[in-house]
């Protein structure tokens, strides 16, 4: 990787805060499955019951948490992601989610177009044919790979029931 | 010399035209999966991987190892021309090739990571063609105890040999097997850590897992970096590659200890990264001027690359013969097999000679293909680094949400995409490391399931994993291993004590 590293005195998440709210994740994981394995019985019944494997897996997980979260207490401050990197993380993130939201309400080669045109005239500086372009080719070039070539169905919504796919 | 038939029959197999048209295919999808930020070796294999389930098993095994192939190629390209290295076992291919492209002998560098990647990978699949098949007949008479045995070994040598926090790799694996054990359970037919959700009772797929731990995770890292790509142009030509050649002869010492090094350190997990580091290591110990090394060194690139290939291809090695896969990428071809209907295991080498045989003989003809190719073809793929990342990005977007949806046609999925894209940012974020979760999500059934028939047969008493003197010596290994990282760090503090001046100077 390059050295993207931000300057000590640019300002940012704290990256002890995450390694601690990350163990206490896995400690949360570790506990939901010992509370599920032993509820449906962890231990022996003419032969390991179903509980049995994922309850000591859940043990070992518990305890490497625990082990992760000392040492994150223990560890020197630094930066996990400065605001400035995060804005541009969010101008990403933000998007793919709602282009995943709205595949489930217009189907997949709606959303990609709007997500295409979106995502290339918020980040990029293209002119508007060359956008135009790539949000119409993207889900054309999609739909005769997948539907026409591989016969593979993708999530469709009322455009396409429309044109009666 | 049985062997030598079957590989015959091999070569047969994969070079009817439609196998190597695929190979070809492959090796291109390859190149750009490996150049193209957000797509590595796991990921194209992943996304691709819903494609070949109508086809027939032989021909998509092919097509995707020759992905993966290219995609090691690939790696290459960025390493020497952009500073950015596309795996992690290309970063010792960057420390002497981007000088050597600053230098304007960019061509010389390509020409040397390729042929170096050939002939490591060469070595790698020789050492399948006749070892696997022993190592398989050996593994026939494994029962559960044994097979428990080796995954347990497997697992260990990620904790002993990872170079990450010891306990976050354990974190890792555990929560991969805890993934696989969501849903229901083969055994008894239940349904386990479901919760009552519906969504969760067909369990998480592996494919999904990885789309979004690696492909949605890498674009939110790569534009956290800002996107400056600022690549030295490089052409290949003729005069160029044959130079390189007639210079190889002189390195061959460092060509064979790289694949040697290679070999071993890719039939035990996770080697790859560890096997180019110390293929770079060793190169510049034995070299005449190590202070050469650093600043645009032929062998600087000819030794990792070497290693590291030798490693990527022999990891393939335990895959086919055991059913364990040594990288993210065997793991997920592994689990192809299974979706192709095959189960993975010795078993394999007796009763889908051609399936086994075909993928072994496309390995040879994959890797030399892919040498032509990558070296014609060096300057448009160079080009597609320039493509605005604006445009790449919602591009690779898209195909990963396509990727996650059609393994199961299930819209769910692609919200689960989502979600282990933030998983995969915060754990790379946080030096996680990703391999050994995918590696226990893959496994977690069957080692479960070994687990569970070995104490079952037993009546419960553990002592059945020291029963003999095969599965005694799996599991003694394997908590060898475990410990080898404090061991060795004892050792070398020893050593340190006992010989001080010379250690510093030698360490890089």
């Amino acid at each position: 990787m390059i050295d993207a590293s931000p300057p000590a005195d640019e300002r940012g998440v704290s990256r002890r805060l995450v390694e601690c709210l990350v163990s206490l994740l896995l400690l949360g994981v570790a506990a939901l499955t010992l509370w599920d394995s032993y509820g449906r019985g962890a231990g022996w019944d003419n032969g390991p019951e179903n509980g049995f494997f994922p309850a000591r897996v859940g043990w070992i997980l518990a305890a490497a948490a625990l082990v992760t979260l000392v040492s994150a207490l223990r560890r020197e401050e630094s930066v996990f992601v400065t605001y400035g990197q995060l804005r541009l993380v969010a101008r990403v993130f933000v998007p793919l989610a709602l282009y995943v939201l709205a595949i489930a309400y217009l189907g997949i080669y709606l959303a990609s177009a709007a997500f295409m045109a979106g995502f290339m005239l918020t980040l990029g500086d293209f002119r508007w044919w060359q956008t135009a372009l790539a949000a119409v080719l993207v889900p054309l070039v999609v739909f005769w790979v997948f539907e026409l070539q591989f016969r593979v169905p993708l999530p469709k919504g009322p455009l396409e029931a429309a044109l009666g796919y | 010399m049985d062997n030598l038939n079957q590989l015959l029959l091999g070569f047969q197999i994969a070079l009817t035209w439609h196998n190597v048209a695929f190979m070809i295919i492959g090796v291109l999808l390859g190149i750009v999966v490996g150049v193209l930020p957000g797509l590595g070796g796991p990921n194209g294999v992943a996304i691709l991987l819903p494609l070949t389930f109508g086809m027939d098993p032989t021909s998509a095994i092919i097509l995707l190892s020759s992905i993966y192939w290219g995609a090691l190629f690939g790696g290459a390209i960025t390493s020497i021309l952009f500073n950015i290295p596309g795996e992690a076992w290309s970063v010792a291919t960057t420390f002497d090739g981007y000088p050597m492209a600053q230098q304007g002998r960019a061509g010389e560098a390509l020409t040397a990571a390729f042929t170096a990647s050939f002939i490591g990978a060469l070595a790698g699949v020789v050492l399948i063609t006749f070892v696997a098949p022993l190592v398989a007949r050996f593994a026939l008479r494994f029962g559960p105890a044994e097979f428990f045995g080796v995954f347990f070994l497997t697992f260990c040598s990620f904790i002993g040999m990872g170079k990450e926090n010891k306990a976050k790799i354990v974190a890792s694996l555990a929560l991969g097997f805890l993934l696989a054990a969501v849903g229901l359970d083969t055994i008894s037919g239940d349904l386990r850590l479901t919760f009552g959700a519906s969504e969760l009772m067909k369990g998480f797929d592996f494919l999904v897992v990885v789309i979004g731990l690696f492909g949605v995770s890498e674009i939110l890292l790569t534009i956290e970096e800002g996107l400056h790509f600022k690549g030295k142009r490089a052409a290949i030509d003729l005069a160029v590659v044959l130079r390189t050649w007639a210079a190889l002869p002189r390195h061959w010492a460092t060509l064979v200890r790289s694949s040697v090094v290679g070999m071993w350190m890719g039939v035990t997990p996770g080697g790859a990264i560890a096997a180019s580091f110390m293929g770079y290591g060793l190169a510049k110990r034995f070299a005449r001027d190590p202070e050469r090394f650093g600043k645009g060194e032929v062998a600087g690139v000819l030794a990792p690359e070497t290693a590291a290939h030798a490693a990527g291809t022999s990891a393939l090695l335990p895959m086919l013969a055991l059913g364990i896969p040594g990288s993210a990428t065997a793991a997920v071809l592994l689990g192809g097999l299974m979706i192709w209907g095959l189960q993975p295991g010795p078993l394999l080498f007796v009763e889908q000679k051609e399936f086994v045989w075909g993928l072994i003989a496309s390995m040879y003809l994959g890797n030399v293909a892919g040498l032509l190719i990558v070296l014609a073809t060096v300057p448009v793929f160079a080009a597609i680094m320039r493509i605005p990342f604006a445009l790449v990005a919602p591009l690779i977007l898209v195909v990963c949400a396509i990727g996650a949806y059609t393994v199961e046609s299930s819209r769910f999925d692609i919200w689960l995409m989502l979600v282990f894209g933030i998983v995969g940012y915060v754990f790379k974020k946080l030096d996680y490391p990703l391999a050994p979760l995918v590696l226990a999500l893959v496994l977690g059934d069957r080692a479960e399931d070994a687990f569970r028939q070995a104490l079952l047969g037993s009546g419960g008493d553990l002592s059945v994993f020291f029963s003999n003197g095969l599965v005694s010596t799996l599991m003694i290994l394997g908590l060898l291993l475990l410990v080898w990282g404090p061991l060795s760090e004892i050792g070398r503090r020893l050593v340190r004590r006992l010989l001080p001046g010379r250690v510093a100077s030698a360490s890089p």
